[in-house]
């Protein structure tokens, strides 16, 4: 059977289109759920797209995180459903705290966006586990906030449970602290990923298929995964 | 008469109006009775910029004075900006010289110009000036500018599906552009990023002349199947006037009487109140809620609040569809609850449509909107044309008092018309006999190279990355092509790979030396940046920046350039769809350049057809053959180097011929769709030298360039690289396919010259005999100026391609082609000098001297896999003479020192310097 993949649209969510249109290259059916709608019907994951949730003009995710399809999401995280945040669904997973730490404005104060070599360095989540450790992989990155930080203990902590899934490689695109581009939870079903691997699935107009590998790992993930 | 200053409004009127609520300050509302009653009250309608015969025609109008409502609308509506008064007489060449064209489904007078590129799918593109807004608040000013053009292109049923900004500011070290153009990027990038809009393409440009007065022009494209273009008619008598979006608030009050017809002095900074404020976030839930509606076909028309806020989308949506409109202004959902009526109906408040919907939609539409967190609003409804047949009234009451009541179409249609003076500037004539060709050119191959790095990092050619990087080129997943390429292509149908390309280009140096041949150029530019993608142009916009139109040396600068765009798009067979025009923009009496920035939109049946810009790695290493197609005359006239070198601007600028132009295009979409190309570049300012640099730095492959005969020797090898001759690109061919596409060449009548190869382990840009630079240098020289300037880290990234080495795959981004592999001729080939098959010219095909015999490995090798590709092409095809007497002409500067050139009046004029080759032809 297909796995269905729930892609979120919050109002001012921007990349959802083209979230689901990378579940649908992996293999996968998406199924669009809507913030105002607690209901996952029936999904096996959910990805949190990119874009300017109410806008951002507050802490960016700050608002989304209250949403009623959030409440469920973050339940059901909690329960091992794998859940991925891209960009500003990163910045979302932080501010429910699905994720430690926070995202912050880029150093240099400009919205960037460029293509970006990334290290993955965990392969045992839901949402990297197609990886090879170490493979380094070209993914665009565009944001304006993406600058992670968070205290050194809990920086030390993600270093030593290898819960840093991605590093930035050639260039630190933002300032990240430790040039970290994604991260993933104690239970390994919640990644969150400041690039966008929704862009780099089509040789057309991506800069590579790296991306795909994340959408596809998710599918081993819930093939593996007990019922 | 004379006129009062504005506090004389806000005096309590002898007579009070009867009725409404009695809040003090309401009292001081002037409403058509009070209008009757005291026909003698003094109106400052100079301050809001009407003149005494504008005003009398009002009043004329009416049978009465305006009410102070009414004549704020009429102030707007009839200002420039608005009515286009001074430009309507010559803005009609569009329509009269327009080519036929079956396409078009929508033209000028609607919000964008609409043309179908399938069955099912048309798209709709338009540019627009927020030029003062930008310079007063940079980043509104520019960010309010992209919010505008999305709603026009929503408007007509569309899905905004990317923006391009061209941009142009005063010197790149000025103290002022460090001001300007950050605002101005983080605008255009803060707005449609967060609108979710892919930015495609643009220009930023540096020139002293736009220094108190940057250009901030911004496109926007959309997409709609054919069935859902909108109107913006008020049509149906009975049916509700919804206002949907943001609340109205002060902002931009006399924006456009005010800021957009003013020039620029010194009390500039008291008018920032009037700089709109934006918020794309409440602008992409009226994107997603006008699609939903459009969709359950629950609207009768639509019209977007830009400039003159509710007075324009009222009176436009009423006077085009004869109706009468009856509006209660209080229901208007105000930011400030104390603004007065003339406030609202003027207020140029952002992210807000105005509905035409029938009553038993209301319900549904305010559904939509509510679902989408948008505020609809029902404020009035379509009233009857009058019995008689004429046109209905717009009535609008605020508190139960009639503050305006007009006949919509005055407005829109009435307003004045100047067929205003125009005089060739008396400078023109010395400007254009002090000829760049004259200036002292490198010669030798040092100075050459030094010239090189010079050019490539001067501001206007150097890496735009620290300005692109600002935007999110990826959005919607559709990009397939992004600045820096010659054209933004973005794919519209994923199912069947249909695509559209577009280009903005423009050369205020060149349209200030010839605006008629000027506006050609920037079109020919547009048109070739779309045409080297592969795609088939099919449609033009246009955005005309110019100084004020009072000044006649303006207005015949205008007049050239609608000209030279009428008749271009005429020989091209382009209609214009839409357009903009900017006056006043000058600081003082200092105008800018006339400034005609074009865009051409092109199609792509399929975009995996789609012709990158820069060199791509091959299978194996293998060489790509360069070709150079069009001719190269010595124009540098305008060029980016008269004006980089010397601060040089004079003389003529170069020729353009679009029968020309129309042959290239013809000829790169043919051999874009055989797979004949895997790059092509269009050669522009700073000439063949700035198409190299770039083509190279986009994937880091190096070149090796053999210059033509008869560019060798004295500064001839100056002139083949950066000559600005129109009409011009360069390719990269895989081998086995030269022969092939040197016959195409002579099928379509382009001249075509082999100029070397690619090099992908060469590592540098080397012309032989000349000089080489090795990529790193060109990179380094090619990227700093930027950061160095607006700040930034030392890491600036190249605009190349991310490349790494890994486990995982990168693709180069090229068009898929078949490509023979010879591994023996790889290994054996330095450089090929392929023949020319040009029979009749001076560019045939002679054997490098200093090419070893591998030089073979050239077309002849692969004779019989072209014929296959290309449908047999005959030999002899590629062997005919090119047709093109012009070519003869090519100088070889050494057996003809004196030559003659035709001005382009005809006249003749003799150079004597052989140093100093003069243009071998100047048709």
């Amino acid at each position: 059977m297909t796995a269905r993949v729930g892609v979120v649209t919050f109002p001012g969510s921007l990349d959802d289109g083209d979230a689901a249109r990378a579940v649908r290259i992996a293999g996968a059916e998406p199924v669009r759920l809507w913030h105002g709608d607690p209901g996952l019907h029936g999904v096996d994951a959910v990805v949190l797209p990119g874009g300017f949730s109410y806008g951002d003009y507050l802490r960016c995710g700050a608002i989304a995180r209250f949403a009623p399809v959030m409440e469920t999401i973050v339940d059901a995280a909690r329960g091992g459903l794998p859940v991925l945040g891209i960009c500003n669904g990163f910045q979302i997973l932080c501010e429910a705290h699905l994720l430690p730490g926070a995202l912050t404005r880029n150093q240099h104060l400009h919205f960037r966006n460029r293509d970006q070599i990334l290290r993955i360095e965990a392969v045992g989540t839901a949402w990297t586990n197609a990886f090879q450790p170490g493979q380094e992989v070209l993914i665009p990155v565009k944001n304006g906030e993406g600058c992670y930080v968070a205290d050194p203990a809990t920086l030390d902590r993600l270093e030593a449970e290898g819960r840093v899934v991605a590093r930035y490689l050639g260039g630190n695109p933002n300032g990240s602290q430790r040039d970290i581009a994604a991260i993933t939870n104690e239970a390994g079903n919640v990644v969150g990923i400041m690039p966008h691997p929704e862009h780099a699935v089509e040789a057309l107009t991506g800069p590579s298929l790296d991306g795909l590998g994340f959408f596809t790992s998710v599918l081993k993930h819930l093939v593996g995964a007990p019922a | 008469m004379t006129t009062h200053p504005d506090p004389a409004l806000r005096e309590a009127p002898a007579v009070v109006p009867q009725g409404g609520p009695a809040d003090d300050w309401a009292h001081g509302v002037d409403t058509v009775p009070q209008a009757v009653e005291t026909p003698d009250e003094l109106q400052p309608y100079a301050e809001l910029g009407l003149r005494d015969d504008e005003y009398d025609r009002i009043r004329h109008i009416l049978g009465r004075r305006p009410t102070q409502a009414e004549l704020a609308m009429y102030s707007i509506m009839w200002s420039e900006h608005c009515s286009y008064k001074s430009s309507k007489v010559h803005l009609r060449q569009f329509g009269e010289k327009a080519p036929p064209s079956d396409r078009l489904l929508a033209g000028i007078g609607e919000n964008a110009g609409v043309v179908r590129v399938s069955d099912e799918l048309a798209v709709t593109f338009k540019v627009e000036s927020h030029n003062h807004p930008s310079f007063v608040e940079p980043y509104q000013g520019a960010a309010t500018g992209v919010g505008g053009i999305v709603r026009d292109i929503l408007a007509m049923g569309a899905r905004p599906v990317a923006v391009m900004d061209p941009l142009r500011f005063g010197a790149a070290d000025h103290p002022d552009t460090a001001r300007v153009l950050p605002g101005v990027v983080a605008g255009v990038g803060g707005y449609g990023n967060c609108l979710g809009l892919p930015n495609i393409g643009g220009e930023v440009v540096f020139d002293p002349c736009y220094q108190g007065n940057p250009l901030v022009n911004a496109l926007c494209l959309g997409v709609l199947p054919v069935d859902r273009l909108q109107k913006k008619e008020a049509a149906g008598p009975g049916n509700v006037v919804v206002l949907m979006g943001a609340k109205t608030g002060r902002d931009g009050i006399g924006g456009v009487s005010v800021l957009a017809s003013a020039t620029f002095d010194e009390g500039s900074e008291q008018r920032r109140p009037s700089v709109q404020v934006g918020d794309p976030f409440t602008e992409k839930l009226l994107i997603e809620a006008c699609l939903e509606l459009y969709d359950a076909e629950l609207v009768v028309g639509i019209q977007d609040l830009g400039g003159a806020g509710l007075t324009c989308a009222l009176t436009e949506t009423a006077a085009a569809a004869g109706t009468g409109m009856r509006v209660w202004l209080e229901r208007v959902p105000l930011r400030e609850p104390s603004m007065a009526p003339h406030e609202i109906l003027a207020s140029e408040s952002q992210e807000r449509m105005l509905l035409v919907v029938a009553p038993d939609k209301l319900e549904a539409v305010l559904k939509t909107a509510e679902k989408w967190g948008v505020l609809a609003t029902a404020i009035g409804e379509v009233t009857p044309p009058a019995p008689d047949g004429q046109p209905g009234r717009l009535l609008v009451t605020w508190r139960d008092r009639v503050v305006v009541d007009v006949p919509p179409g005055s407005l829109v249609d009435d307003g004045p018309v100047y067929a205003r003076p125009m005089r060739e500037p008396a400078d023109l004539i010395l400007l254009q006999a002090d000829r760049a060709e004259t200036l002292p050119r490198p010669s030798t191959p040092d100075a050459l190279r030094e010239t090189v790095l010079r050019m490539i990092a001067s501001p206007n050619l150097a890496d735009k990355t620290w300005v692109t990087e600002q935007y999110d080129r990826y959005v919607l997943g559709n990009t397939v092509l992004a600045q820096p390429e010659d054209a933004g292509v973005i794919r519209i149908d994923e199912r069947t790979g249909l695509g559209v390309a577009l280009s903005v280009d423009g050369n205020g140096r060149y349209a200030r030396l010839d605006p008629y041949q000027g506006t050609k150029l920037a079109l020919a530019e547009a048109y070739r940046n779309v045409a080297v993608t592969g795609a088939k142009p099919i449609a033009v916009t246009n955005c005309l920046n110019f100084g004020s139109p009072e000044d006649p040396g303006v207005m015949w600068q205008f007049a050239e350039a609608v000209r030279g765009l009428a008749d271009g798009c005429l020989e091209l067979g382009i209609p214009v769809t839409g357009g903009n025009v900017s006056f006043y923009n000058q600081t003082g009496a200092a105008a800018i350049h006339p400034t005609p920035v074009v865009g051409v939109l092109g199609v792509l049946d399929n975009v995996a057809d789609r012709v990158p810009m820069g060199f791509v790695p091959r299978p194996g290493g293998d060489h790509d053959q360069l070709f150079l197609l069009g001719e190269t005359h010595v124009e540098l006239s305008g060029s980016e180097w008269a004006w980089v070198t010397h601060e040089h601007l004079g003389g003529i600028p170069p020729q353009v011929d679009l029968a020309r132009e129309r042959q290239l295009a013809d000829l790169l979409a043919a051999a874009a769709r055989v797979g004949h190309l895997t790059s092509a570049h269009d050669l522009s300012d700073g000439g063949l030298a700035q198409s190299l640099v770039e083509s190279c730095l986009r994937r880091g492959i190096g070149v090796r360039v053999v210059l033509p005969e008869h560019f060798a020797g004295g500064s001839m090898p100056f002139v083949f690289l950066f000559s600005e001759s129109a009409g011009r690109a360069l390719v990269s061919v895989p081998r086995g396919h030269e022969k092939a596409f040197t016959a195409l060449c002579a099928e379509h009548g382009v001249p075509w010259e082999f100029i070397g190869v690619t090099d992908p382990a060469g590592g540098a840009l080397e012309v032989h005999d000349q000089f080489r630079i090795g990529l790193d240098e060109l990179r380094g020289a090619h990227t700093a100026t930027l950061p160095r300037l607006f700040g930034g880290e030392e890491t600036a990234q190249v605009a190349v391609e991310a490349t790494r080495t890994g486990t995982a795959t990168v693709l180069p981004a090229t068009a898929e082609q078949p490509v023979d592999v010879d591994p023996d001729a790889v290994a054996a080939e330095p450089i090929a000098r392929a023949g020319a098959a040009d029979g009749g010219a001076t560019t045939e095909g002679q054997p490098d001297a200093t090419a070893p015999a591998a030089a073979e490995a050239g077309p002849e090798s692969a004779d019989a896999d072209n014929a296959a590709e290309t449908g047999d092409v005959p030999v002899e095809a590629a062997a005919a003479p090119v047709a093109d007497p012009a070519s003869d002409d090519v100088d070889a500067p050494e057996a003809a020192p004196t030559s003659t050139e035709a001005g382009p009046d005809g006249s003749a004029t003799a150079t004597g310097d052989p140093d100093q080759p003069a243009a071998p032809d100047q048709r």
